[in-house]
């Protein structure tokens, strides 16, 4: 039996669950580390499950989007870049990308970052350096000290594919207080991450 | 970079999440490749979806699940991607196709893999009054893209929108009410926005346009007669 907590590194026990993902999902991309593989695909398989099944698919077609999510995690783990995104978020693209592609069967158009005609980042911003992982935390501190209403929007609007006006007439209110409590639960949120960058 | 902000915001986050349409999606992604300070944004956005996803209960996956996967892994060659799939120029841009050798292209991508090429290379409609006009094809049946190419100096062709438009200027400049909107600038505006937008002097205004479909061109005998409103 794999606990689950055990350290990748001899060094220390990582400091936090997005660390210890990030330090998992580098042992895939390094060694195919199949143990490290379970342990993400325990702590991840179940929160894309609820994530899709939230969405209203059908049990057969989410157990489907969670499997090829999670081949994707292990075929994809090299691409991974600990800089720019949290494992949560990495896997949480990886989910929304493959319910548009197998349930919605459209196209997501994205911008090559390869492209010549890319503007790229005026210069290398330093809170890049700070880890993303750490972002991570306080993000998830953010999210769950937002309040009620505003968290409820945030909610529906991540999990269920809902236009703004749509969620407007579920929650019985206003699409412009659809719209301005996004645009609060984000600023609250975008200011917790001003603090750290 | 320019961005009328409510309406793009909520759309960014459409964007986000994955609710947003091919034909707004393919707008977005254009003004993302020239615009770092909605990537962050987006990162940002997505990074939000992440920190959701981690607070979510967790629900039971299939007992064999983990059994299933290894097996994929193990029994199937890499297929190429699923979650992406772009359709790809039908024609790689030749290289005359830019202004000159050693500039960039117009067309930033996704766009420019959508329509086949860059601004040269493309066979534009003519829409009357030196207008011209590329209806690009998406699976999104919702919303209809366009490239639309105005004369410098001209008005865009008055057109019906009865919902939302959102227009990313690639080349050029256009003002009207709101202001000036300059390459990479996004303007999204709705009904109640009353524009007759103008392309700016010295140089040709390239813009890719999204419509609530169906949109159509009023014919220039009518556009003659009718007064146009709000001017």
């Amino acid at each position: 039996m794999r606990e689950t907590g055990a350290p990748i590194s001899k060094d220390a026990r990582p400091a936090s669950v997005a660390e210890e993902m990030a330090a998992l999902l580098s042992a895939v991309a390094e060694s195919r580390d199949r143990a490290a593989f379970q342990a993400l695909f325990e702590h991840f398989a179940p929160r894309v499950k609820a994530f899709v099944q939230r969405q209203g698919t059908d049990p057969h077609m989410a157990e489907e989007v969670v499997q090829e999510t999670m081949v994707n995690v292990w075929r994809k783990a090299g691409q991974f870049d600990p800089a720019k995104a949290s494992v949560s978020t990495w896997i949480f693209t990886i989910a929304r990308n493959l319910r548009i592609d197998l349930i919605r069967r459209a196209n997501r158009p994205t911008p090559d970052m390869n492209d010549p005609a890319l503007v790229p980042e005026p210069e290398p911003r330093a809170h890049e350096v700070i880890s993303r992982q750490q972002d991570a935390e306080r993000l998830r501190t953010a999210v769950a000290g937002l309040p009620k209403e505003q968290r409820e929007v945030l909610h529906l609007a991540f999990f269920e594919e809902k236009a703004h006006g749509t969620v407007a007439s579920e929650l019985g209110i206003p699409l412009g207080t659809v719209k301005s409590r996004i645009r609060l639960a984000f600023r609250r949120i975008r200011s917790e991450l001003g603090e750290v960058r | 970079m320019r961005i009328s902000h409510h309406q793009s915001e909520a759309l960014l986050l459409d964007y986000a999440t994955g609710a947003l349409g091919e034909a707004w999606s393919l707008a977005i992604a254009t003004h993302l490749a020239l615009c770092p300070q909605c990537r962050q944004t987006l990162s940002d956005m997505e990074e939000v979806g992440g920190a959701v996803l981690e607070a979510l209960s967790p629900a039971p996956v299939a007992a064999d699940a983990f059994e299933a996967v290894l097996a994929r892994l193990d029994g199937t060659p890499a297929q190429p991607e699923t979650a992406v799939a772009q359709p790809k120029p039908t024609v790689a841009p030749p290289p005359g196709v830019v202004a000159s050798a050693g500039e960039l292209p117009i067309l930033p991508q996704p766009l420019r893999g959508y329509v086949g090429g860059d601004v040269d290379s493309l066979a534009w409609k003519r829409l009357g009054l030196g207008a011209y006009q590329l209806p690009i094809r998406t699976r999104d049946e919702t919303a209809q893209a366009r490239l639309l190419r105005i004369p410098a100096g001209r008005p865009v062709p008055e057109h019906g929108h009865g919902g939302l438009e959102m227009t990313l200027v690639l080349c050029g400049a256009f003002s009207d009410v709101t202001g000036e909107y300059r390459r990479g600038d996004l303007q999204v505006a709705d009904e109640s926005l009353d524009h007759q937008p103008h392309a700016a002097e010295g140089e040709d205004c390239i813009c890719l346009a999204v419509t609530d479909a169906p949109l159509r061109f009023k014919s220039l005998a009518a556009r003659l007669v009718q007064p146009l409103v709000g001017i």
